[in-house]
């Protein structure tokens, strides 16, 4: 891995993406400082709907609460879908991956057997289903979507792990009598954390775009937490009304997934230089 | 060829076995169910009402039991009984499934015609203000949530400039097709729009091109018959492992423009916890993504005769 500056020229891909990520988790870390009002709190009907002006940056909602603050304490619930959902993935795409690689045999059939199902169920459908069974919430969405986007983790650790496990110094590991799990994880995993890392950037992106769609439908996140998508569904009445409840959390929704795909992009190019 | 297609249409079984287990557990273990949902939701409901329609749905039995019934009716293509509409699951899904699949392929249609001439111009044209362009546009497909694109250009076409209807299936008219079709396939097109480009600067860089330039055919005939055909297989892979989100996304497209498809029933049914009907839109969906699987992968041997079966 040469993160040298020439390395850095020109990818504007992940110059662009890191910008971008750098700034929404600022905001964050920074809600209470930057939002001008409460998101839930500071509720007042007689503002109700108010186009964007001085005193509301972006408007009010039907509730009279300020847009600009909600969607600005909406990027936690985002960022933390997003992280922990895809936390889970990697964690469960990496195990069964490496293990299915390094073990072979009967393991390594069922392990791709029970991936190849996983890539034959649309995983919007699979997460849509678990949380019909779970109901919605928020701790939901994390299990939901953290146990149906792990299976492209899986097949590309598994075949990092099979062309990795034949370079010299794993088998002079195994010559000195290293145990199987310290080989695994200690030895071949950092060799192929690379493109792990850039599939679980993207992956981070697509949970935040699934949550948005399922509190579309009503199966993601309820009010009155500020979500992305719950306020984009709760606003879709009043969408030829009062557009700019629904144009800024789209907008931030937008600019997030933007910023993590640029980001895996630009990490993509960064670590396989040869492929462009 | 026929053989190939034939053993892989028997491993189709085990596949739609083992998801149907899945689900049925999954579902099954729903808290909450239809019988309590049936009758009036205000009052209390009647524990003698619950139980007969329990019995008349045979949910009182244990779990395994049920799923052993249900599988008998699936190895005869019967998909069971809605809980709600006393109709079979079959009629419903069968009424349902030509509107879905008639917006996925139209999308899918504007996809290919779309993307992926623009990721061929991209890679020819690299670094050109067309690609940057391009890809910029493809980068954002990607990345817009759907149904807040679909809403706002219902909000441009429907409402400032009147021009398409908002939404409903208007009896199959052409112009209620436009706005969905589109809205589904923005993030495909951005996606064979990538797919195309990578795939095309990846064969760009191969020997044969360079023998079949050395050789002195024009440019046309090199893009045309070398790059064309050998950058198909990779864009076919993408294409029919992604279609799978193509279809997972119908879903949201049809709710936001009260589309009467599989997606609208699925989700309808989840709300009402019509368990039947859950299970028979999903399979059916899973069976359409491994059909044109399928397809794709015969695809392959056309587009690249090396690849026999």
């Amino acid at each position: 891995m040469a993160f040298s500056k020439a390395a850095l020229k020109g990818n504007s891909n992940l110059i662009i993406g890191a910008v971008l990520t750098v700034l929404v988790i600022g905001m964050a870390v920074f809600a209470p400082v930057l939002a001008p009002y409460h998101p839930v709190d500071d509720a007042d009907l007689m503002v109700a709907e108010e186009p964007p002006s001085s005193d509301y940056l972006c408007g009010t909602d039907t509730q009279g609460r300020d847009v600009l603050s909600r969607v600005i304490y909406g990027s936690r619930i985002s960022l933390s879908v997003g992280l922990v959902s895809q936390l889970i993935n990697t964690l469960i795409g990496v195990i069964l991956g490496v293990t299915a690689g390094y073990f072979g045999s009967w393991w390594d059939d069922l392990i791709m057997g029970l991936t190849n199902i996983m890539l034959s169920i649309p995983s919007m459908i699979f997460a849509l289903a678990i949380m019909a069974l779970l109901g919605p919430g928020l701790v939901n969405i994390y299990i939901a979507l953290g146990l149906t986007n792990w299976s492209f983790t899986c097949r590309i650790t598994r075949s990092q792990v099979l062309s990795a496990k034949r370079i010299e110094y794993i088998r002079a590991a195994e010559a000195l009598g290293y145990g199987k799990w310290r080989i695994m994880f200690g030895q071949i995993l950092p060799n192929v954390v690379g493109p792990i890392l850039v599939m679980a950037t993207l992956g981070i992106a697509y949970a935040i775009l699934t949550e948005a769609s399922l509190s579309f439908l009503g199966l993601g996140t309820q009010p009155p937490t500020p979500s992305w998508g719950g306020m984009l569904s709760n606003a879709r009445e009043e969408f030829f009304t009062a557009p700019w409840i629904s144009i800024f959390p789209g907008l931030a929704i937008f600019a997030t997934v933007l910023g993590f795909n640029l980001l895996g992009d630009g990490l993509r190019d960064l670590l396989d230089p040869h492929k462009l | 060829m026929r053989a190939y297609a034939f053993r892989r249409i028997l491993q189709f079984i085990p596949t739609i076995l083992i998801i149907s287990v899945i689900m049925f557990v999954l579902l099954n273990l729903l808290p909450g169910n239809a019988a309590l949902m049936a009758g009036d939701q205000r009052k209390a409901p009647d524990p003698r009402v619950v139980e007969q329609l329990k019995k008349e749905w045979g949910i009182d039995k244990p779990i395994h039991t049920r799923y052993f019934i249900y599988l008998k009716g699936l190895v005869q293509g019967d998909l069971g009984t809605s809980f709600l509409r006393r109709e079979p699951v079959n009629k419903l899904v069968g009424e349902r499934i030509w509107p879905t699949l008639r917006l996925s392929f139209a999308a899918l249609f504007i996809s290919v015609a779309i993307g992926i001439p623009l990721g061929f111009i991209s890679a020819l044209k690299r670094g050109s203000l067309i690609d940057t362009a391009s890809m910029v546009a493809a980068v954002s497909g990607v990345s817009l949530p759907q149904f807040w694109l679909g809403l706002l250009m219902m909000y441009l076409f429907s409402v400032v400039l009147g021009w398409l209807p908002s939404s409903g299936y208007g009896n199959g008219n052409f112009v209620n097709l436009i706005m969905p079709a589109f809205t589904l396939g923005i993030g495909y097109t951005a996606l064979l729009a990538r797919a195309t480009r990578a795939a095309v600067l990846e064969v760009l860089h191969k020997d044969y091109i360079r023998t079949a330039r050395a050789k002195g055919l024009s440019e046309i005939m090199v893009n045309w018959r070398h790059v064309m055909r050998n950058t198909m297989v990779l864009v076919l892979t993408t294409a029919g492992l992604q279609f799978g989100a193509l279809i997972g996304q119908t879903v949201i497209v049809e709710k936001l423009f009260s589309w009467p498809g599989l997606g609208s029933l699925l989700v309808d049914s989840i709300f009402q916890r019509d368990i039947p009907v859950t299970q028979g839109c999903i399979l059916v969906m899973i069976l359409v993504f491994l059909i044109v699987n399928l397809v794709v992968d015969l695809l392959y041997s056309v587009v690249d005769p090396r690849i026999e079966y």
